[in-house]
């Protein structure tokens, strides 16, 4: 039964596109969830939906105007981050509502809600083209190259900004890129779950990861391995129950949260360390 | 022991919006040397180092290997920090071999930093030797620090002891000439504060590092140091250790500023 839905050419497009997006969320996310920077992603998809606002008030493509709002929104956010002046919480809810009343306005001036414009607020993976497949899988790749070039020095500020600022690397340039492929991962996912729902794939993977209590690389792949089957459960039970595919990858997604926390709780995952532990404290 | 200069800190003076934290401290650490800097809480020492990192702005000069501060950034990496608190999530996801390869650095950023070292004379090939494998580097490190058998455990899970031992192992990996260290046994226990020390003193004698190192202990100041600096934002004294110790006067206005400190903070 399966195998048939794999042969419908929507159903391809959304698995392969979906996989992508799941693999840079979760990278992507395990840095931006490191840094505090977990309701980034929001202000980001915010200021993204003023973009494509924008994108449709001129009649160009919106997906550039979102690309373009989202990175200078992303490098808006980091100056205002960085002034000492404006909290970290307070700069995204800043930019997050400048974005979302600059699209408010824009979609009220241009005679209100499109078709479109929906399928950017909540996801629409099973309608999305050849072209767009291509595109979303193009960009996760570089994105996903571009971190595997830069993680241990994104880890380095990740752990320790100023200890990675004395151990010569610049910081400057690593929070600009960050930003920028921050701001990229967000709307190049925006299609898969949606402005409003897109913090959770960068987010909640990772958290569970990190429940697992392993080393930087083995959290990364327990992170990528629970979005991309959130993802591909999510979109196969979203088609049969009818249902809307953002909102199912997500809740697939929060139940593996509530799953592993169980888990920790009842001692299945966190046994192994408290072992090594007291065999070590009688070592010493 | 050569005497090329490694740090030379001249006429420094840095204040915040209503006070002076360090006023007009000029001293210089020549290579091979154990400098112990000792001074009461709250005295500047911290302050003072974060101006030789660059994070903080400051009056007056700073010089490592010679050079101002415009050459800083080829020469920071050759510097190993370890300040007195490193704040990080508990949950990182991090284990102690994932800290410590963080300290590794590009060999192209070595050798820019080689050649403008050879410049001020020191004998810097004696430390370095090529990183072949990273790996090796970081288990070589480790295993200095004493840690090798924790190496994938997380950093949540270790003591404040073992902590500040991976973040040394973590300034090892680069082969640092000189090595800055700010109370670095501040919540250690006794046993494991005497494994440091040990650590310090095979990285000075044996290893040739050049060791800033501040801390309220006097006793293993008088010990491992081969030179002491005292200060309370401004340098009391600067020289060979004996003549501190034997300085009763000194250490009178040394345990006395510090006692006074120690009421000023608990009156707060």
């Amino acid at each position: 039964m399966i195998l048939d839905v794999l042969s419908y050419g929507f159903m391809q497009k959304a698995l392969i596109a979906g996989i992508a997006v799941a693999i840079i969320c979760s990278f992507m996310g395990i840095f931006l969830v490191l840094r505090r920077y977990s309701l980034f992603g929001d202000g980001i998809a915010h200021v993204a939906f003023g973009g494509i606002s924008l994108g449709l008030f001129l009649g160009i493509v919106p997906l550039w105007g979102a690309f373009i709002a989202s990175v200078f929104g992303g490098l808006g956010l980091q100056k205002l981050r960085s002034s000492t002046k404006v909290s970290g919480d307070a700069a995204v809810a800043v930019v997050l509502v400048s974005g979302l009343a600059v699209g408010v306005t824009l979609v009220s001036a241009s005679g209100g809600f499109s078709v479109d414009l929906f399928s950017f607020l909540f996801g629409s993976i099973l309608l999305i083209g050849l072209e767009d497949m291509i595109m979303i899988t193009a960009i996760s790749a570089g994105i996903v190259w571009t971190l595997l070039v830069f993680q241990k020095q994104f880890l380095h500020l990740s752990f320790n900004e100023e200890q990675a600022k004395v151990a010569g690397l610049n910081t400057t340039f690593l929070n600009y890129l960050f930003v920028i492929l921050a701001a990229v991962t967000v709307v190049n996912s925006m299609r898969l779950v949606g402005i409003l729902l897109i913090s959770a794939l960068i987010v909640i993977p990772n958290i569970s990861a990190m429940l697992f209590g392993k080393g930087f690389k083995k959290t990364v792949v327990i992170s990528i391995l629970m979005s991309v089957s959130s993802v591909v459960t999510g979109i196969f039970l979203s088609y049969y129950l009818n249902l809307a595919p953002s909102g199912t990858i997500v809740l697939i997604a929060v139940a593996l949260l509530l799953g592993t926390l169980a888990c920790r709780s009842a001692g299945l995952i966190a046994k192994v360390t408290i072992k090594e532990q007291s065999k070590i404290v009688h070592n010493y | 022991m050569s005497m090329t200069k490694v740090l030379q800190v001249e006429k420094l003076s840095i204040g915040y919006d209503s006070h002076v934290a360090v006023d007009d401290i000029s001293f210089d650490v020549s290579e091979g040397e154990l400098l112990g800097i000792v001074g009461p809480n709250g005295a500047g020492k911290t302050t003072l180092f974060r101006a030789i990192f660059g994070l903080q702005d400051y009056k007056g000069k700073i010089k490592l290997f010679g050079f101002e501060p415009d050459k800083y950034k080829s020469l920071i990496p050759l510097v190993g920090y370890v300040p007195q608190k490193i704040a990080f999530e508990p949950n990182f996801p991090a284990t102690v071999y994932d800290i410590v390869s963080m300290g590794i650095i590009s060999d192209k950023k070595i050798v820019k930093g080689a050649k403008l070292i050879q410049q001020c004379g020191c004998c810097w090939n004696r430390i370095y030797k090529k990183i072949d494998k990273a790996e090796d580097k970081i288990h070589e490190s480790l295993k200095t620090v004493g840690l090798e058998h924790l190496k994938n455990r997380r950093i949540g899970e270790l003591s404040s002891g073992e902590l500040q031992r991976v973040f040394i192992a973590k300034s090892l990996v680069k082969d640092p000439l000189l090595l800055i260290l700010d109370e670095p046994v501040t919540s250690v226990d006794v046993e494991s504060q005497t494994k440091f020390y040990k650590i310090i003193e095979k990285l000075n004698k044996e290893n040739g590092i050049t060791v800033v190192w501040s801390s309220h202990d006097l006793d293993a100041i008088k010990k491992y140091a081969s030179r002491v600096a005292c200060m309370n934002r401004k340098l009391f004294f600067h020289g060979e250790k004996e003549k501190f110790f034997a300085d009763e006067n000194l250490l009178k206005t040394y345990t006395e500023s510090a006692m006074q400190m120690h009421m000023h903070d608990h009156n707060h």
